[in-house]
């Protein structure tokens, strides 16, 4: 036993002087990085860099939040393709060859104790993303995003047509298809790439045991939207109305629909530049009672909806040239029927189904939570940018109260989560975009580990990646 | 956290804060992370109201927004250059195309704080209004370090804009007559289409192509080079395009001139509402022969069509 971890203490060692000197040794290979000879689609149609559009890519800067709003235009006299060179090719690839080393506490396991950490590491892929959009024509604008795992399993992430500044006004941008929502800190865009430091836990919380999953905003959904914006972008205001299906397609549960509405102002702060202070609110419903056949949850015969909504408040918060902070808040609501995991037995299963006669348990109430997140950004310069994020949700109330025949502590689900990384550029061109990309995040959760001594415990997990990220 | 065996807590940390710390490191030593463009030796200031723009604020703004078209040195060869037309700025020369101000003269701290704001319709430069007015204010600083005119010249005087005469169809006849006389449509086109027989010859102050402007493209959002309105046409005729062969008028036409060619011109964008197209549409669409007086004798120099502007 002693030999043992002697030996895994040299192991440990060891690991950590090579990840140390890989780090480095990575470092100074990218520093004499050559651009690559590659097109991303945007950049190339108007001969801006990428450092135009984005913070640091992916993320938005205010420029290219606008260029977005007007349909991907600049709003000049060549926006529509006809003005682009025959050769022009509106696609951009995007894909990510990672190192990563996961740990998670408390796994339940047949050997030893039953609980131990797993913690692995290896090279690693992401999924890959065809990105082509644009314009059709003035005012005519497209998004289409065939999307991979990291096995080439294919789904459509983004499929949209949008019609631009209807009656020449920029008030009116009706989009219909499968596309992001008017999230200000996009999801899709987000800097940070670890399972889970690479999503917003805020954008897809559910409480422990919930079976509302249509609740994400962070998901791409399936809908209308209505957008619109003042000409300078500095007054926004976005209302989708969308089927409850989580951005499932054919119909998969019942008729039900979500709204999703967004508001915001950016003001000018002087030297500080310009921040923007804004309000969400996701307001819908989504099945409970589904046909069966056999037992089995017929799909597209959900009714019996029973409701949710969450809202909160974004702030893009800018201190000069270097510095930002962008914040989320959210309050969550479930009805309590979803709390009790009714909600999509379609595709998990064993969940229940709110078949006629059927009642709620004694004590079941609607679950409700609260979440803010924090993420600044250090910008040393375009190509070199510091991320960090804290994210914490906290329970304000549980599906099983106190008169529950097993009352849920209150902590049960809370959710805490650090990330931090950089992103490094070497080359900043129009034609290709490239970042050494380096990151840790550390995840706690409350009482959803397995039992000990009878009673719920808490979960850590961490993981520290390093990736090239690069599109072209 | 409890649950994390410290060491290997501690060695992902420090493999994290070592790579980060030696990236910062290298990112000072690497001219290619770094701001580009360098730091000017004199600062300079802009002054649009009451803000006072710094160049030393804009460094990274301008490398972030600016430099891949109008490059580092601001001598307009910037990466995407090659694939640009028209060209971009060379603002090491100072010759400006949007100016309030006399031919030849450089623009005022105002003049360059509208163009970035603005836009260029028909070139890459986009409308830049998502800055603020300080960032905006800071880049106009910023562009005035890239040449030496600005330490040894003043910007020139703003003309004086007389007020608009009515809109009549006296005036928009007088325009026309304006437009043949001073041959505009030979680069213009006789419909203001910039397929005039002098087009395709034409090129800037660097020797590169470069088109007249169509009239009668564009809808109810058509712009000009220099803005949208009656009076930026104005100061157009008024004060040249400078780099370009559109010259000043200033000294050829009468201000009631410039104006009746205004009108006139506004009739050309036949696909934009106007109260000069109301006025011609009233008029029964078609524009009477204009009737010389007296007063309208003709300009002792008309200027070349081709001729190179002011500029430098």
């Amino acid at each position: 036993m002693h030999m043992g971890m002697q030996s895994r203490q040299r192991a440990n060692t060891w690991g950590r002087g090579f990840l140390t000197g890989a780090l480095i040794l990575i470092f100074l290979v990218l520093s004499g990085g050559q651009p690559a000879n590659a097109l991303p689609a945007f950049a190339r149609k108007y001969g801006l860099r990428c450092s135009a559009c984005h913070e640091s890519w992916p993320m938005l800067n205010f420029f290219g939040q606008k260029f977005k709003d007007n349909g991907y235009q600049l709003m000049n006299e060549r926006d529509a393709p006809i003005w682009q060179n025959p050769s022009y090719w509106p696609v951009t690839f995007r894909i990510i060859p990672i190192w990563h080393r996961v740990s998670t506490g408390k796994v339940a396991v047949d050997q030893g104790s039953g609980i131990t950490r797993v913690t692995t590491n290896g090279f690693d892929l992401s999924g890959l993303d065809f990105h082509t959009g644009g314009t059709l024509e003035k005012n005519f604008s497209f998004y289409v995003l065939p999307s991979s795992d990291a096995t080439a399993s294919f789904h459509f992430e983004t499929v949209m047509a949008r019609l631009d500044n209807l009656f020449g006004s920029p008030w009116l941008n009706l989009k219909l298809g499968k596309f992001e929502l008017d999230n200000l800190l996009s999801e899709k865009r987000i800097l940070t790439l670890t399972g889970n430091g690479g999503i917003y836990q805020l954008y897809h919380f559910m409480p422990v045991g919930s079976g509302n999953i249509f609740g994400q905003i962070g998901d791409n959904q399936l809908g209308l939207e209505l957008m619109g914006h003042s000409f300078n972008d500095r007054t926004r205001y976005s209302a989708a109305l969308l089927s409850s299906t989580d951005g499932s397609v054919g119909l998969p549960y019942g008729s039900a629909y979500t709204g999703f509405f967004t508001f915001s102002q950016a003001f000018d702060v002087g030297r500080l530049g310009v921040s923007r202070v804004g309000a969400y609110a996701m307001i819908g419903e989504a099945p409970t009672f589904y046909l069966t056949s056999g037992g089995t949850p017929l799909g597209g015969t959900g009714v019996s909806n029973k409701s949710f909504h969450r809202e909160g408040f974004v702030g893009q918060f800018y201190f000069g040239q270097h510095f930002d902070l962008q914040v989320v808040t959210q309050h969550g609501w479930d009805n309590a029927w979803f709390g009790q995991g009714y909600g999509d037995p379609i595709d998990t299963a064993g969940a229940p189904n709110n078949l006629p006669g059927t009642t709620l348990p004694v004590g079941a109430q609607a679950p409700s939570w609260n979440g803010i997140l924090f993420e600044p950004h250090y910008v040393y310069s375009p190509q070199l940018i510091f991320i960090g994020r804290y994210e914490t949700i906290s329970m304000s109330q549980q599906a099983n109260g106190p008169q529950s025949a097993a009352p849920s502590p209150s902590n049960l689900g809370n959710i805490s989560t650090y990330t931090v990384g950089f992103r490094y550029n070497p080359f900043m061109t129009s034609r290709a975009g490239f970042a050494w990309h380096n990151e840790y995040n550390w995840l706690h959760q409350d009482g959803t580990g397995p039992l000990i001594n009878s009673s719920s415990s808490n979960i850590n997990s961490s993981e520290l990646l390093m990736g090239f990220d690069f599109d072209f | 956290m409890n649950n994390m065996k410290p060491v290997h807590f501690s060695s992902a940390i420090l493999g994290f804060i070592l790579a980060a710390g030696f990236a910062g490191i290298r990112a000072q030593d690497v001219p290619d992370v770094g701001p580009h463009p360098p730091q000017p030796a004199k600062h300079t200031e802009s002054h649009i109201g009451n803000i006072t723009g710094h160049s030393a604020n804009a460094r990274m703004d301008y490398r972030r927004y600016c430099a891949g078209c109008h490059g580092d040195l601001g001598d307009g060869q910037g990466e995407n250059t090659p694939w640009l037309d028209p060209k971009p700025r060379n603002f090491t020369l100072a010759t400006f195309k949007c100016r309030s101000t006399p031919t030849g003269t450089l623009p005022t701290d105002e003049d360059l704080f509208n163009t970035i704001g603005r836009g260029l319709t028909n070139s890459n430069m986009p409308i830049w209004n998502t800055f603020t007015r300080q960032q905006r204010a800071d880049l106009v600083a910023y562009i005035k370090t890239f040449s030496p005119r600005w330490e040894k010249e003043k910007a020139g005087e703003p003309i004086k804009v007389p007020a608009e005469p009515p809109i009549t169809i006296e005036s928009i006849s007088h325009g026309k007559a304006l437009f043949t006389k001073l041959e505009c449509w030979k680069c213009h086109g006789p419909q203001g289409k910039g397929d005039g027989p002098s087009a395709a010859t034409l090129t800037d102050s660097q020797d590169n192509p470069i088109r007249p402007y169509n009239f009668a493209a564009g809808k109810d959002d058509s712009r000009f080079k220099c803005g949208s309105n009656n009076e930026d046409i104005y100061k157009i005729f008024m004060t040249g395009v400078d780099g370009t062969p559109m010259p000043s008028f200033a000294d050829t036409i009468q201000p009631n001139d410039a104006w009746d060619l205004v009108h006139f011109l506004r009739t050309l964008q036949v696909n934009r509402r106007s109260r000069e197209n109301d006025v011609l549409r009233s008029a029964g669409g078609r524009i009477p022969p204009y009737v010389e007086k007296p007063s309208d004798a003709p300009p002792a120099n008309p200027p070349g069509s081709g001729a190179a502007g002011g500029g430098n």
